[in-house]
């Protein structure tokens, strides 16, 4: 499992909305383990996690840990910020969905669309930790 | 003239609970969503227009849409009146089902007053150790310091990826917006740029640079819509509503995300359709330009030619009025001339209107310019939003 990182690397991250619906991501990702959502109606895995499935719309969704791992379907640098260069972008999971997120960890020049990265925790500003990806 | 007898209520399903600590808003909606389909005996793939207030958590009707997964949404209405909201959307509904606009429409409302903090809706960020109860997405997505810039960017990067397409080419749509910009007196800029100008402003967001991305004005607009029978009677000329579409695009649920198209592909076809007429019959275009990248996607969308033939569309100068094949925001659009509280939809209106007047300024009007098309997108291209398309024609 992922281990939760003491400091920012690359950019502060507030502290992220949790629902009481979400409330089991958050409260995994604060003991590193990355959850995501399957379907038992239709099989399919889905992003960002729901308690009915967007596919089927069944609400037999279980929580399922992921090893996080994925290739980068899109990225792009913004380069105008007050701490820095950063990193969003997509990934998609090796189980299916894509997960909007940030990349870290890397020189963010050597980011390209097909890299493969893996899940790690953030620390965020008096929140739970949230998942950014690194190349692996 | 009337709905009388044009649409049918065939499901009705009220939610058991009476405090609800254990269920999110966005959930309740999507629970009543489901209990009202099963009584009716649809399914949500069936559901081609939805209705909400603001009850619903997030952007208007495109968080819960995304939410529930409504992939077949081509009509969606959010009109905000308080508790008397569901009556209207009947009404509303019945209206656009009349209009042949959608064939079942769900109506939703839910929420959870009782809850306190956690029950609140709203656009609030996490407070650390509190729940929220705002957009169902916002947990995942508001963390990673997204914008308009940078989700465009990821569009204009999988383009780049997918079709070949080059910042050069981007850098033309902004060429041809200044190009018309420089006759308009009221354009925030008025200079005319080269793609050389472009690619050497500084980069925002990875590929977009400063140029091509849209201004920050102040300022706004208003359109006036009319029956046939008041307009016969003022004396202005006749510009006729001829086709119109919509339709949301969000990532809902992830599995197959593309990036490279947008809501247009869904929108464009329905304004098409109900109006008779193809993008080739086209005159005059008015495209939402938040970023050259949106530009170049949605005349894809709208079929001015293939997907991932955008780039080559736009180059040498294609859009440019009197020199290209479509003139597009003669105004000099979002890139140049305003875009109103971030919000360009009206003027990509007002713009087509003053072409099929005859009314643009004369270095810039279509000759002859009876037919025009007006396209926005509103929310980002890289989350979620809606498209929406009108086609407009002088009489």
């Amino acid at each position: 499992m992922s281990e939760v990182q003491d400091k920012p690397q690359v950019r502060p991250i507030p502290a992220p909305a949790v629902t009481i619906e979400s409330k089991p991501f958050w409260d995994a990702a604060s003991e590193g383990r990355f959850l995501i959502k399957r379907c038992n109606g239709c099989g399919e895995a889905h992003w960002y996690p729901r308690a009915l499935c967007p596919y089927c719309f069944s609400d037999d969704t279980v929580w399922e840990d992921s090893p996080g791992e994925g290739v980068i379907y899109s990225y792009s640098v913004m380069h105008r910020s007050p701490t820095g260069p950063y990193a969003i972008g997509y990934v998609t999971l090796n189980e299916g969905p894509a997960v909007l997120t940030n990349f870290v960890g890397c020189d963010l020049s050597t980011l390209s669309i097909g890299q493969k990265v893996k899940v790690q925790f953030q620390a965020t500003e008096g929140g739970p930790p949230v998942p950014v990806f690194a190349p692996v | 003239m009337s709905i009388k007898g044009k649409a049918y209520i065939m499901g009705a399903w009220e939610h058991p609970l009476r405090d609800a600590p254990d269920k999110s808003t966005a959930q309740l909606h999507a629970e009543c969503a489901r209990g009202a389909l099963a009584d009716a005996g649809l399914t949500k793939d069936d559901v081609d227009g939805y209705f909400c207030a603001g009850d619903a958590p997030g952007f208007g009707a495109m968080s819960m849409i995304d939410y529930m997964g409504l992939r077949n949404v081509r009509h969606m209405d959010s009109t905000e009146t308080g508790g008397s909201s569901y009556l209207l959307h009947v009404g509303h509904a019945a209206q656009a089902i009349a209009e042949g606009k959608c064939s079942v429409a769900l109506i939703t409302l839910a929420g959870r007053p009782r809850q306190g903090q956690g029950g609140r809706p709203g656009f609030g960020a996490g407070k650390p150790g509190q729940l929220t109860d705002g957009p169902p997405e916002a947990g995942f997505e508001n963390i990673y310091g997204g914008s308009t810039h940078n989700t465009y960017g990821m569009c204009a990067m999988r383009h780049m990826y997918e079709y070949g397409t080059t910042s050069e080419q981007l850098a033309w749509i902004k060429v041809a917006a200044s190009h018309h910009a420089q006759w308009n007196e009221n354009a925030f800029l008025k200079s005319v740029v080269t793609v050389e100008d472009v690619l050497n402003s500084r980069l925002i967001a990875d590929p977009l640079h400063l140029l091509d991305c849209c201004v920050v004005t102040d300022g706004g607009g208003a359109l006036i819509v009319t029956s046939p029978e008041v307009a016969r009677q003022l004396n202005r000329p006749r510009i006729k509503v001829i086709g119109a579409g919509e339709a949301p695009k969000g990532p809902q649920g992830g599995r197959g995300l593309d990036l490279t198209h947008s809501g247009a592909v869904w929108s464009g076809p329905t304004a098409f359709a109900e109006a008779g007429v193809t993008p080739a019959d086209i005159k005059y275009a008015s495209i939402y330009d938040s970023f050259t990248i949106t530009v170049l996607m949605q005349l894809e969308d709208l079929g001015f030619c293939a997907k991932g033939q955008g780039g080559k569309f736009v180059a040498d100068g294609n859009l440019i009025s009197g020199v290209g094949k479509l003139p597009f925001n003669t105004d000099g659009g979002g890139l140049c001339n305003n875009h109103p509280t971030n919000r360009g939809g009206i003027t990509k209106v007002i713009e087509a209107v003053r072409q099929l007047r005859g009314e643009a300024h004369p270095k810039v009007q279509v000759p002859n310019c009876d037919l025009a098309l007006a396209h926005g997108t509103g929310g980002s291209l890289g989350t979620r939003h809606g498209a929406a398309t009108v086609i407009l024609e002088r009489e």
